[in-house]
């Protein structure tokens, strides 16, 4: 199967471009005539676009692909398709209809595209959406993802940066897939700690999102490229700071013995250089420190909830057996934007 | 002394830490760990690393996409060996030293930097905050003198909030960044704060 070690370079949420390069290009872009049904655009850094078509229904629109993270080009497609999917779960949105986005060399065996679109369409299917039609490319490397229509109450969507200070913030997945894939590319990862990284990614929010709905939830977001540092920095939004309990936060099995090992992704460090200045970390161990900034491939919803409603929700999050917990809170905005104690 | 050179230039992370570091453990008795890398991330990933281990290290841009990472690794499990003055920090609070002619001023600190290096105890830091976030950056004239005390284990640490302001944040070229906690930490626990 030589095909497939080439099949598996720095893949996933690790291949994304870094926040500041990225903050550039987009800072230049002309923005055109305002559109008052369009309730979010990419001012606010949400992780897709809703637009309003009736007082009673609004479209959520996203795209998300990227190169293999793993080997197996069935779980890759996977993979890539709860990520992509799971943008419109973060808005509070549900799954309508997907466009498969293929970039595939031309003299690869077509039956690894079979496998990568299989397992992207069961996953479609398992959203509740209908898998209807998409694109694809000659291209030197492996890409897949898709194009995301679902639709949302136009009063009921997540914002990621609408949290207030007393907010609990719970995160439903656990951390670390990013380096245990890396640990994994180069032989190092037990088959337990890709196995668990694994069943992780092809998870779908769904369920939590769901659950998440019965309660106060003021902000909503996905924790994917930017890692989970970066994601509290743009739920924070320059008006709140938080407090995150490392203690608290859950993390993959071997994870932090392997950031010991420096298997570490160049897109934590970008993470790193891009959002360190607003964090300050109290008696954190280096390796939770990179666990805290490694991005995360079909990382779990990031939410800030009503104090009251936290309890509750825990609770019939952790009966629907996801692994969420609660890591900390918002505070009224302080010198650090972020504190890790 | 014993020099080894792992090339792990077109490597992807994490290789070029992970060989680095596989290297580093062969070299029982300590040496220069020469690292040839391709991107500046793989720089920062390797300085990461050596400050892990307390290893000294210095990097410097040789070529378009070319970098080289020099790690002083020590044998066994010795600690650095210290010509630091554990406790002295010289804080660097402006590009100039003294009052007075801007041109005159400038010349003393770059003289000044360059007389610290001839010293036979270094300090433990050097802060640099204000216009002194001028002097670690991108055509500072004190450049190199400030990677070699940083290749001697001194750390030099530059204010974020100053690099923002002045918009130097890309033009970093020595060491790294700091915060006002931080700041504040390094100089209540200084035995001394030199000022020049």
């Amino acid at each position: 199967m030589k095909d497939k070690i080439q099949f598996c370079k720095g893949g996933g949420c690790t291949a994304k471009l870094g926040a500041g390069a990225l903050n550039k290009v987009l800072g230049m872009l002309p923005k055109g005539a305002d559109d008052g049904n369009l309730l979010v655009g990419y001012d606010s850094k949400d992780d897709a676009a809703v637009y309003k078509v009736s007082d009673n229904e609004a479209y959520v629109q996203t795209l998300d692909f990227f190169p293999p993270m793993v080997e197996d080009p069935y779980i890759f497609g996977q993979i890539a398709a709860a990520n992509a999917m799971s943008d419109v779960f973060a808005m509070g949105g549900e799954v309508k209809t997907a466009l498969n986005i293929v970039c595939f060399p031309e003299d690869m065996d077509l039956n690894i595209l079979g496998e990568i679109m299989q397992g992207g369409s069961e996953k479609v299917i398992e959203a509740g959406g209908v898998l209807a039609g998409g694109h694809s490319i000659a291209d030197d490397s492996v890409k897949y993802g898709l194009s995301v229509t679902g639709i949302v109450h136009p009063d009921k969507i997540y914002s990621n940066n609408t949290g207030k200070p007393g907010d609990v913030l719970v995160l439903t997945k656990k951390l670390g897939v990013g380096i245990i894939c890396t640990a994994d590319r180069i032989g190092e990862a037990s088959a337990e700690a890709m196995q668990e990284a694994v069943n992780s990614m092809t998870a779908l929010n769904k369920a939590a999102a769901e659950i998440s709905r019965k309660y106060r939830v003021d902000a909503c977001t996905d924790v994917t490229g930017f890692g989970l540092l970066g994601h509290l920095h743009e739920m924070m939004d320059g008006r709140n700071s938080c407090e995150i309990f490392a203690d608290c936060v859950p993390v993959m099995q071997n994870v932090l013995e392997y950031a010991d090992e420096f298997y570490l992704t160049a897109a934590a460090q970008k993470n790193r250089n891009h959002v360190e200045r607003y964090v300050h970390f109290t008696d954190i161990s280096f390796a939770m420190e990179e666990v805290l900034f490694d991005p995360q491939t079909s990382g779990g919803l990031l939410m800030a909830v009503h104090p009251d409603d936290a309890q509750a929700m825990m609770g019939e999050m952790n009966k629907a057996r996801i692994p969420a917990a609660i890591i900390g809170e918002i505070t009224e905005k302080k010198e650090y934007e972020i504190s890790v104690i | 002394m014993n020099k080894v050179t792992v090339d792990a230039r077109g490597l992807a992370c994490p290789l070029p830490v992970v060989n680095a570091k596989r290297a580093a453990d062969e070299m029982k008795n300590g040496g220069v760990l020469e690292v040839l890398v391709d991107n500046e991330i793989a720089v920062q990933n390797l300085q990461k690393f050596a400050g892990q281990k307390g290893y000294a290290v210095s990097g410097e841009k040789t070529a378009e996409k070319e970098y080289r990472v020099l790690i002083q690794v020590n044998g066994g499990s010795v600690a650095v060996p210290d010509a630091r003055k554990s406790g002295m920090v010289i804080v660097l609070s402006a590009n100039v030293m003294g009052t007075g002619d801007e041109t005159l001023g400038t010349s003393l600190m770059k003289a000044f930097i360059f007389a610290v290096t001839k010293q036979d105890m270094l300090p433990e830091t050097i802060l640099c905050y204000n216009t002194g976030a001028y002097l670690t950056c991108e055509d500072s004239d004190s450049l190199e003198d400030l990677k070699a005390l940083e290749a001697e284990g001194v750390k030099v640490l530059t204010c974020g909030t100053c690099l923002d302001f002045y918009g130097l944040k890309e033009k970093l070229a020595v060491g790294s960044v700091t915060n006002m906690y931080e700041i504040v930490e390094i100089m209540e626990n200084a035995d001394s704060v030199i000022r020049p």
